[in-house]
């Protein structure tokens, strides 16, 4: 087997200004000259004629590129005058997509024998750079040695990148299989969690118990399969154990406020009682599945619409672009789980200050830029590349993300009423398809259990994977096509726990036995119990019936999508796993699913103490300042340098997505996707999120986020009656009292959202032990984090309602009371402070408000409408006129509002919730006002031709006058900045 | 025997590509019956086609563009469909391919092509663009009603079609340029407020040499363009529809579809 090296260089090399900025901003570093080049090593019956070939008809543009190829072993440089070259590849392993595609286009070309293909970058750098400083660039700006190798070298040194090429190509050595007996019937309880932390299995001292009284009635030692298995069905990320845990709860004083919430002293599983029973109690005609499926389910006229939101926290943090990258390729699965078409995704996003000092940053974390753009980069990637519109989200800055970001993926999906199957008979084919099994991510599920520590990077690198988009596009593919043949009973994917979770879930009420030996691995060496939990991505698991196989494999075969029966469906309720017969697991479905002992959990609220509560400042000049640096702040600001780089218009269904207005760089309440190509019937989603009322009292976050979510979705005509909701909790260890408390009391918030509105929860996900502890053993909680995702039916797509002014003259009212409520604002947040006065929603006043609202949107009584959240009144003001040419001129005299809230700074920017500014034609005004009946609405001002906010305060004197082209120019100053 | 009487349109399946739904229903929207192939079965003789009025080869990521936009895909046709695909376009049928589609004939040497119309070396190309990161955008066109696209017959504008790709900078030498403004077979370009050729970013969205958006064969049968029709093919999807829900009764994007069916009906 010969090795030769390709490398394609630009014809005129260009300076990667990027890297070049930077190295000086980031390390001070003065680089003369920075470029890339391609290098592609190619292993196998290769020659000189086979890698020119390949070269020219695979690797070069020829009008872009000039290449060169070698034998490694006689290697020139191809930059002799550059001062450093740094090579980076992926880890052998790692997923290398553009290795693969080398690989078909020489099948296609007809060149055969062609054994491996590895892809690296090399980086040529001119300047004056010590070693030292090379290696930090490498580092900390180009590489990612979780996994990637890197290679700094002197470029005419082609020794050392001959051994390193060599290395890289390698092939791993088979290695016999082998299943190990755990000697556990024996260990004391000691031994018992030195086995647990050992094997990276996050399992507590009573559930290793379990499992030994378990195997002491079964006579014999468990097999390190069974281990595993038991590890990643019972993890928090499977079982969700402390939303199943009993719980105690009580306050440590005794509530001082009268609107404190009904929490009942022990619950009986947070899930069951406060998310479960409201929505069986609420059962709307159209609510298809809930908390059962992968994603919650609803019916849209004859078609099922399917949802759920993901997140993937700890992978993101220890490599950003992966991480993201398979959280959004696990959510889509998830969807298409429920035989869903994946037709819209959301992300929400949580990281650390921008521009937090590298000085003050922790050990062992990646700088919060470096994570937002890998990030977003991975986001980018697996979106655009599924052809799914990325079409709404949000992004928040905070210090409390800096070591622990927060990566929220959502994924909307469709089908046709009757496609949803779950209907496994035993003898079905338990049939794998889609990506090859390897080594990444084993222990993605149990990690995630885990806080992460300055040493997590060096312990679970394995769980970190990079995404092979493509490979998931094929598999969504056939499975629509299957779908829609009808040729299997079932399916779900191989997320967390691999084939350990999914084959154990989908055969828990049959039993199933699977042969591990027949699954397709990416290369030699795998232990049993590894590709038994493997993570490995874009795989998902079918239930075909003998009458369908050889059409299903026929359908995979003809779009080159590897399928492979591993085993069949029993009817004997046991989970059998033998790899070349040999067995690897055998455990009763029974104690799997239901041998776990439910935690007893203790949750003690701490009621915040009284907090300073700034004086607002009145002030015309203080307001005016106030205002711009809100609009600027990065939390408000706009997000389209992020929003460009995703592809929202791809299926064409947008009708609505993340920017709006006559120019397309205004911002927008909710996107809005028209369900069929040929149809009226639309959806909105919308997305409720803020930590800063959780800091305060997660009970009222919950019911803020959810009146937010609404907000956003019912201001751009979705039908309240018909809108479900999504819940996602990020919090730290829930084994302390006081992080579980307040878990405890966003869980009854959404509880009592559910229960008052009628509007029911149909998914969700918890990802807890978001904690990072340093080096110092101090522990570190994110900030509590509820993020409520709405879903919304818009009826008639000719019925959506813009945020953008519409016309001069027109009648501006504002819709709900205008309340003291600076607690946790971003008016609060500029001053560093966080304030008492938590916004608080009335929530039978705010059913009143969406319901009235949608009525008189769907009577075309409303021109424009755009819902007031971060900044207040002044921001949403602002934000209806970036989209027009016209303006604004307010009277805060004639708002409703209480008798402390009588301060310009409090009703330009308090954050009370249920609100709305609408735009009304004047001869609209009286039906309007008739049909509003109930709800507190004001006429406050009127649509101005010159692009102006102009407000009146509550004393008479005007108080803004800010030119619209001002305002917009500091909500945009990221476009600047980027 | 086909029953049906609407011209059969193929709509070009292939791995990664995923646009293939929305093209189709803008090509059944414009009177067509279109028919999501993918390659494979072309390949295997499963499909041929011959028995097709016009190909559209849709947008997305084929095999994920990981060799350069729509380069394996172009390698994939040049080795598999090199015969029927060379005849297709002789025959003078219609072409059509939108943003990947676009990458993959200029990939595979059918554009801008030769005066002749048979095969050639590649002679242009879309490279990364010039702000170095994938780009989605409303953008504002004109067509040259003098050119031989059939696509773009009658359709002088401006009008907005968007753009959503990385790689979309049309690069040529400078006698490659000359002779493709000579020839008219700068179908399409990205024009600014005033209705003149782009030249800056955002109007001109990647760095297009000339502010081409999309080219044409010499014949006027094979038409690439970067910016998205099939994502403008009805009225709600355009930006503006929201604020001017009278005015926008149609989407832009549908004329290049209707003016391809009206060519293989005639």
């Amino acid at each position: 087997m010969s090795v030769y090296l390709v490398a394609v260089r630009p014809a005129q090399p260009t300076d990667d200004y990027d890297l070049i900025t930077a190295a000086h901003e980031v390390l001070g570093l003065a680089l003369e000259t920075a470029y890339e080049e391609r290098r592609y090593l190619l292993a196998g019956a290769v020659d000189d004629q086979v890698s020119a070939r390949l070269a020219r008809e695979l690797l070069v543009d020829p009008v872009l590129d000039t290449a060169a190829t070698f034998p490694i072993d006689a290697m020139t440089p191809t930059d002799a005058a550059a001062t450093w070259a740094i090579d980076v590849a992926y880890r052998p392993g790692v997923t290398d997509n553009e290795g693969e595609s080398v690989r078909v286009g020489a099948d296609r070309a007809g060149i055969r024998g062609l054994v491996a293909v590895r892809t690296l970058r090399r980086v040529y750098l001119r300047g004056p750079l010590p070693y030292d400083a090379v290696e930090a660039l490498a580092y900390q700006l180009l590489a990612n040695d979780l996994v990637e190798a890197t290679l700094i070298s002197l470029p005419d040194d082609t020794t050392a990148s001959a051994s390193f090429y060599a290395k890289l190509i390698e092939l791993p050595a088979p290695q016999p299989a082998r299943i190990a007996a755990v000697a556990l019937r024996d260990a004391d309880d000691a031994r018992l969690m030195q086995i647990s932390r050992d094997g990276v299995l996050a399992l507590d001292l009573q559930e290793m118990r379990a499992i030994r009284a378990y195997f002491r009635t079964a006579g014999r030692e468990p097999t390190d399969g069974e281990l595993e298995t038991l590890a990643q069905t019972w993890s928090e990320h499977c079982s969700h154990k402390t939303f199943k845990a009993r719980i105690h709860y009580r306050s440590a004083s005794p509530p001082i406020a009268d609107d404190e919430p009904n929490i009942p002293p022990t619950i009986d599983g947070l899930l069951k009682t406060l998310l479960i029973e409201p929505t069986r109690a609420i059962n709307p005609p159209w609510l298809m599945s809930a908390f059962v499926d992968n994603a919650g389910i609803v019916a849209v006229g004859d078609d099922a619409v399917s949802f759920k939101v993901e997140t993937h926290n700890h992978p993101s943090a220890l490599e950003p672009f992966g991480g993201a990258n398979t959280g959004v390729g696990g959510v889509v699965r998830d969807v298409l789980g429920v035989s869903g078409q994946p037709i819209a995704n959301l992300d929400v996003l949580c990281f650390g200050p921008q521009e937090l000092p590298y000085s003050e940053l922790p050990t062992g974390v990646l700088h919060p830029r470096r994570i937002a753009e890998g990030v977003v980069a991975g986001v980018r990637d697996y979106g655009n590349k599924l052809g799914i519109p990325t079409v709404a989200g949000a992004v928040l800055y905070d210090e409390g993300y800096i070591r622990n970001p927060l990566v929220f993926c959502g994924t909307v999906g469709l089908s046709r009423r009757d496609q949803h199957l779950t209907g496994i008979v035993p003898g079905d084919h338990v049939v794998v398809i889609g990506g090859r099994t390897g080594r990444d991510g084993i222990h993605g599920a149990t990690f995630s259990s885990e806080e992460l520590t300055h040493q997590t990077a060096e312990r679970v690198g394995a769980a970190v994977q990079i995404g092979d988009p493509i490979t998931e596009k094929r598999v969504i593919d056939v499975v629509l096509q299957a779908r829609d043949q009808r040729l299997y009973h079932a399916l779900t994917d191989c997320g967390a726990g691999g084939f350990s979770s999914a084959v154990g879930e989908m055969g828990e009420r049959t039993g199933v036995h699977v042969e591990l030996a027949d699954v397709p691995v990416k290369y030699a060496g795998l232990q049993p119990w590894e590709i038994w939990v493997s993570e490995a991505q874009e795989r998902m698991v079918l239930a075909v019936p003998p009458t369908t196989l050889a059409a299903f494999l026929e359908l995979c075969a003809a779009e080159e999508v590897i399928a492979t029966v591993i085993g069949a469906f029993t009817d004997d309720r046991q989970l059998r796993v033998t790899y070349a017969g040999q067995v690897l697991v055998d455990l009763e479905m029974a104690f799997l699913h239901d041998g776990r002992p439910e935690r007893e959990m203790e949750a003690v609220w701490l009621p915040p103490a009284q907090r300073f509560e700034p004086e607002p400042d009145p002030d015309p000049l203080a307001l005016r300042a106030a205002l711009h640096a809100l609009l600027a702040h990065p939390n408000i600001a706009s997000k389209e340098p992020i929003v460009r780089t995703y592809d929202h218009l791809v299926q064409g269904r947008t009708v609505q997505g993340p920017l709006g207005g006559a120019e397309g760089d205004a911002p927008t309440n909710a996107a809005v996707i028209q369900v069929r190509h040929t149809g009226t019937a639309a959806l909105a989603t919308g997305c409720g999120i803020n930590p800063r009322y959780g800091l305060i009292d997660p009970y009222w976050m919950a019911l803020a986020c959810c009146d937010e979510a609404l907000r956003n979705i019912v201001a751009v005509g979705a039908d309240p009656y018909k809108t479900s909701l999504l819940d996602n909790f990020c919090w730290g260890d829930p084994r302390e009292p006081d992080r579980l408390a307040g878990l405890v009391r966003a869980a009854v918030g959404c509880r009592d959202v559910a229960k008052t509105w009628s509007t029911p929860f149909i998914s969700g996900k918890d990802s807890l032990n978001n904690e990072y502890r340093d080096e110092q053993g101090q522990r570190v909680p994110i900030p509590p984090t509820l993020l409520i995702s709405a879903l919304g039916v818009v009826p008639n797509v000719g019925q959506v309602v813009t945020n953008t002014l519409q016309a001069e003259g027109n009648l501006l009212y504002l819709v709900g009371r205008t309340r003291n409520e600076l607690g946790g604002s971003h008016y609060l947040l500029l001053q560093g402070e966080l304030g008492a006065n938590v916004p608080k929603v009335d929530l039978i006043q705010a059913r009143r408000t969406f319901r009235a609202l949608h009525s008189v949107m769907q009577a075309g009584l409303i021109q424009a409408c755009h819902d007031l959240a971060e900044g207040g009144l002044a921001v949403a003001a602002a934000e209806m006129g970036f989209g027009s040419n016209l303006g604004l001129d307010l009277d805060l005299a004639s708002a409703i509002k209480d008798d402390d809230s009588a301060n310009d700074a409090v009703m330009l920017f308090s954050e009370t919730p249920s609100r709305f500014l609408v735009e009304v034609r004047p001869h609209d005004s009286a039906a309007f006002g008739m049909r509003m009946e109930g709800v507190e609405v004001a006429l406050i001002g009127f649509v101005t031709a010159e692009p102006v906010l102009r407000v009146d305060g509550v004393h008479g004197s005007e108080v803004v006058r800010e030119p619209l082209a001002a305002l917009k120019a500091a909500w945009q100053t990221p476009l600047r900045e980027a | 025997m086909h029953v049906q009487n609407k011209p059969r349109i193929l709509v070009l399946r292939a791995a990664g590509i995923n646009c293939d739904e929305e093209t189709a229903a803008a090509c059944e929207l414009a009177g067509g019956n279109a028919e999501r192939v993918h390659i494979n079965r072309l390949a295997s003789g499963a499909a041929r086609l011959d028995d097709y009025a016009a190909l559209v080869i849709p947008g997305g990521f084929s095999y994920g563009d990981h060799l350069g936009a729509g380069k394996l895909l172009a390698v994939d046709l040049l080795y598999r469909l090199r015969e029927s695909l060379a005849a297709f376009v002789a025959d003078g049928r219609p072409v059509l391919g939108i943003c990947n589609g676009f990458q993959v004939l200029v990939k595979a040497g059918l554009l801008p092509g030769t005066a002749t119309g048979e095969t050639v070396q590649q002679s242009a190309t879309l490279a990364g663009n010039a702000n170095r990161h994938y780009e989605c955008r409303w953008t504002q066109l004109m067509a040259d009603p003098r050119s031989p696209c059939l696509f773009t017959s009658g359709m002088e504008g401006p009008f907005a079609l968007p753009v959503g790709h990385g790689e979309g900078r049309f690069v040529a030498d400078e006698a490659t340029i000359t002779r493709l403004t000579a020839e008219r077979q700068v179908a399409l370009r990205y024009v600014d407020a005033a209705g003149q050729p782009a030249t800056t970013y955002p109007h001109n969205p990647n760095g297009s040499v000339a502010a081409i958006a999309g080219i044409c064969n010499a014949q006027g049968n094979v038409f690439g363009l970067m910016p998205h029709p099939d994502r403008a093919y009805l009225p709600q999807l355009h930006p503006d529809w929201l604020q001017n829900r009278q005015q926008r009764q149609a989407g832009d994007g549908m004329a290049i579809f209707r003016n391809m069916l009206a060519y293989v009906t005639a």
